[in-house]
């Protein structure tokens, strides 16, 4: 039987404000544990939470960026249940109305097409704290850290179809909630997370099947894999006779299979209600209009604008804008160079690899905009082919300076004086003699050869273009 | 000394006529000699109260003015109190330091009050008897075989025995007004969100509001003065300009509308009672006042819509004390699930426990709908009511309670009938109105209190109307004669 796939994601994304979202304390990173946990994020006697104004304004900005409505009101409510790590015994989170909802966003298929997926709603809510096991004997440590972090909850519809389709999705997002910046989009940090909802149909049937919720997928190559496992694990129970169960499932990477949480049965019954201590979300149209004007240029806007303004590929302008910073810097190498498809072919290109190569954030390369434009710039100018700038970069790179004082010091200044080519030249020709009558003979491949001796005599730094032109011109005279 | 209120205190520590010292040294020196009998504190802070006597009186002695400057108070076990124990009258915060200062607490600190020290309260202020404590029972100073009325008991009982001037109470339905008429004080209720209810420990949330204790309103007018105002750590807390609650106390009464609700005065409510506010009542007609009847016909409502928000609240907020943080944790836990249900089975007394179970029950899955959506809809036709009557009338009056204080140990074995003595009380809560209980006579040698309900905001005129009683009466200024 053939069989169709149907999966909906619910991302969590970590706002990137400065203080929780119902305290004072602050959000970063890797502090002592419960350093950065005030009497409201310990769940103190008597405490009691006040909404952080710019955890809204982030909400709305993504509203606003997924085409969704942004609720004028909406109401936090207690998700109760008892674990170590949830200090008050219940999660502020939104249930019945949440901040945004029926939105979309747009991912790019691989055949090129473009596919539109359902989201269903955005949700402002609490992150919990981390119990920590290692390290305490026969006991349990508790981080409360990271609670009170604030988090929006993205849920899709179940419009996925197969794994690199989930990640195709979760890669636009987790694109676009960097473009807002209300999002730092460090996943190793936990600050964009992911669990799918996996089902599987005969394909044609309207019906969806039972689905296991999958937990635990931190990076976009887990989710991949952690889906096709299990496409193919409920492939199996089904046409072997069985059942898919509703169940959470949690994806371990180092065996590369999703296993048995929880059944649905043994589901907590979370008892919502809208939480006294808050008042509801009141959001009117002047402070969403106030944020409209404050959006950055998005994702697909930006790469419409690259194929019209700089003539760029679809494929180029899609690469360039995958990441704000990305797209930001190739504007500024295009602005100090003026060579759109060049520009972009180094950033692509040679720039890209070395970033991958060197394992270094955009941020940190020790190449930026203004240097890469002065390197294409000598290329323009013909001071350099695109060859020596390879070299050039590579000692631009590696901290030697920049592109004018590389060519200098390594005198890679390209040989354009038509009298000095003609002279290497001829003394080719001299030294050639027999591969000359060959050539005369009619063995044309042979000016080949030629070419690549006057590079060679020239160490590579010879104008192509015009070594071709006066080696033809010499040798038709020879 | 105990004819003295905390307004006169405030008066004289002003023209210098006693210090700080000697007035916190006065009330130490009662609590430690009469309050064996009453049990009315659960920790007296004696030497941070003179420390902070000293300071009052250097204050006083620069001119500075603060509405309590060098007046001694006690506070309510439910405000949190940095470096002292706040227990909430349960055995699950018996060791519990708070690291802070409830707002309240800070409030009257800087407002120049000096705190004596804790009182005993029913366990997370769930009581009406003050019976359900960790500490124990308080005891009634009218009559100490009988209660002092809850959750704010211990308060009550300390300002009517005159073991303090003031007090604070906290009340969700009806734990300062309850025990205020039980003990012969005055106690009010401000407005839902006047009073921030930052560290005070939450029972429910929508109905819990702080407010003062005394002999007098005037009493309740100059502590209201220090304990209310916005407080940006409370998301409910209102902001409104601040507000003089002693400005309308020389209010005239010619032409205001007082309104008796019918359903107030029919059956279950005490003949005594009845006719100790018949008296009241021709009191503040005497002075002017129209007195009509009005109707409230959803208030039997009150007390199951109550039972059902109330509870559902308290199960969610109770359920950080969990043993993992701070407060009671049982011995030698064997895994999780036994360190939750024996610290909360051991840390919880039989009435907290039954709310929790409550509540759990009426947010389940498949209840919620008929239990707390209906019970908040009903909170809404009750807010409805009273919207009604107060286009037509000033003030509401009626009994604060049905019955006289009861005896130890009556009503603890039917919770119901335990429910049933905040008939009167629980309907301001519901709709968030402020509403007090001042005294008004005496039957067989117990107070009688009279319940004012106010409209919205309305906290000062209702101070002011009382003040006027109180100008036409003493019941307000008798003491327990065991007390005098």
């Amino acid at each position: 039987m053939e069989w169709e796939t149907v999966i909906g994601l619910e991302i969590h994304a970590q706002l990137n404000t400065v203080s929780k979202i119902f305290s004072g304390a602050p959000t970063a990173y890797g502090a002592e544990p419960n350093r950065q946990a005030c009497p409201v994020d310990l769940g103190m006697p008597g405490v009691l939470p006040v909404l952080n104004r710019g955890v809204v304004e982030r909400a709305v900005m993504l509203g606003l960026a997924l085409d969704a409505e942004v609720a004028g009101r909406s109401v936090f409510a207690r998700k109760n249940y008892f674990y170590p790590d949830l200090p008050k015994g219940y999660q502020i989170s939104q249930f019945e109305l949440p901040i945004v909802a029926s939105g979309h966003l747009d991912i790019e298929l691989e055949d090129g097409s473009t596919k539109r997926i359902g989201v269903t709603r955005a949700h402002l809510e609490e992150d919990a704290g981390k119990s920590l096991h290692e390290g305490f004997e026969a006991m349990t440590g508790i981080d409360l850290n990271r609670a009170g972090t604030p988090l929006v909850e993205i849920v899709s519809e179940p419009d996925l179809r197969s794994a690199k389709e989930a990640v195709a999705y979760m890669k636009k997002l987790h694109s676009l909630v960097r473009y807002l910046d209300i999002c730092d989009g460090n996943m190793q940090e936990g600050s964009f997370r992911c669990d799918a909802n996996v089902s599987i149909r005969p394909k044609g049937q309207a019906e969806f099947g039972t689905r296991a919720e999958l937990k635990n997928l931190n990076s976009f190559r887990f989710v991949e894999r952690a889906i096709n496992f299990e496409i193919e694990r409920q492939i199996d129970v089904i046409e072997g006779g069985g059942r898919v169960v509703q169940e959470t499932r949690l994806y371990d990477p180092d065996r590369d299979e999703t296993r048995s949480m929880r059944t649905k049965e043994e589901a907590n019954d979370y008892r919502y209600f809208p939480d006294p201590d808050l008042l509801p979300v009141e959001v009117d149209q002047d402070f969403i209009e106030e944020i409209r004007g404050r959006l950055p240029e998005l994702p697909d806007a930006k790469r419409e604008r690259f194929v019209r303004e700089y003539e760029l590929p679809e494929y180029d302008a899609g690469v360039l804008t995958a990441t704000r910073e990305m797209g930001d810097f190739y504007e500024a190498v295009v602005r100090g160079c003026n060579a759109p498809k060049l520009a972009a072919n180094w950033v692509m290109g040679e720039f890209s690899a070395a970033l991958n190569r060197s394992e270094v954030e955009l941020a940190e390369a020790p190449v930026d905009a203004g240097a890469l434009a002065g390197l294409l710039a000598r290329i323009q100018d013909e001071t350099i082919s695109g060859k020596i700038a390879k070299e050039v970069f590579e000692a631009m790179w590696n901290g030697e300076g920049d592109a004018d004082s590389v060519i200098e010091a390594k005198g890679l200044k390209q040989i354009t004086d038509t009298g000095a080519i003609d002279a290497i030249i001829d003394e080719v020709i001299a030294n050639n003699p027999k591969q000359l009558e060959q050539y005369k003979g009619g063995k044309d491949k042979l000016f080949g050869f030629f070419v690549g001796q006057v590079m060679k005599a020239t160490q590579g730094k010879a104008n192509p273009a015009q070594v071709n032109e006066r080696l033809k011109e010499r040798l038709d005279q020879a | 000394m105990t004819q003295e209120t905390l307004s006169d205190w405030v008066r004289k520590l002003r023209a210098r006529e006693i210090s700080s010292r000697e007035l916190t040294r006065l009330y130490l020196d009662r609590i430690e000699r009469l309050d064996a009998d009453l049990n009315s504190f659960v920790t007296v802070t004696a030497e941070s109260a003179l420390e902070q006597a000293d300071a009052a009186d250097a204050r006083l002695a620069k001119g500075e003015e603060a509405p309590l400057l060098g007046v001694p108070v006690a506070q309510k076990d439910i405000f949190c109190t940095r470096g002292v124990r706040t227990a909430c009258g349960s055995r699950m915060l018996d060791p519990f330091v708070s690291p802070y200062d409830a707002t309240v607490v800070e409030r009257m600190h800087a407002a120049g009050a000096v705190m004596l020290g804790k009182t005993n309260m029913d366990e997370f202020a769930m009581g009406s008897s003050n019976e359900t404590s960790f500490y124990g029972p308080v005891r009634n100073p009218w009559d100490t075989a009988r209660v002092p009325g809850g959750s704010s008991g211990g308060s009550a009982a300390a300002v009517g025995a005159r073991l303090a001037p003031g007090a604070t109470g906290t009340d969700t339905g009806g734990s300062i007004r309850q025990p205020a008429a039980f003990c012969g004080i005055t106690g009010l209720k401000p407005t839902y969100g006047r009073v921030s209810r930052y560290g005070m420990i939450a029972f429910a949330s929508s109905l819990d509001q702080g407010g003062p204790m005394a002999a007098s309103a005037e009493d309740c007018g100059h502590m209201l003065n220090a304990m209310a105002g916005f407080d940006e750590r409370d998301s409910t807390s209102l902001e409104r300009p601040a507000e003089d609650f002693t400005a309308a106390l020389d209010a005239d009464l010619t032409g205001l509308r007082i309104g008796l609700p019918q359903e107030f005065f029919g059956e279950g409510l005490d003949d005594g009672i009845r006719a100790a506010l018949d008296e009241a009542i021709r009191v503040l007609r005497e002075r002017g006042a129209e007195i009509r009847e009005v109707s409230l016909p959803n208030s039997h409502l009150s007390v199951p819509a109550y039972y059902v928000v109330a509870p559902a609240e308290a199960s969610s907020n109770l359920s950080r004390f969990d043993g993992v943080r701070y407060g009671y944790r049982c011995e030698d836990p064997q895994d999780l699930l036994d360190l939750y249900t024996r610290s909360r089975g051991e840390g919880f007394g039989a009435e907290v426990k039954r709310r929790i179970m409550v509540g759990t029950h009426v947010l389940s899955a498949g209840y919620y709908d008929a239990y707390y959506l209906k019970a908040q809809k009903v909170r809404r036709v009750i807010a409805d009511d009273f919207r009604r009557v107060f286009a037509d009338v000033d003030l509401l009056l009626g009994p604060t309670t049905p019955e006289l204080p009861f005896e130890l140990g009556a009503k603890s074995a039917d919770p119901v009938k335990m429910y049933l003595s905040d008939i009167y009380t629980i309907a301001a809560n519901l709709a968030g109105l402020p509403a007090m209980s001042l005294p008004a006579g005496e039957v067989q040698g117990l107070p009688v209190g009279l319940q004012l309900i106010g409209n919205y905001f309305d906290e000062a005129r209702m101070i002011g109307v009382a003040h006027q009683f109180q100008q036409e009466t003493d019941w307000h200024a008798r003491v327990p004669s065991a007390f005098a």
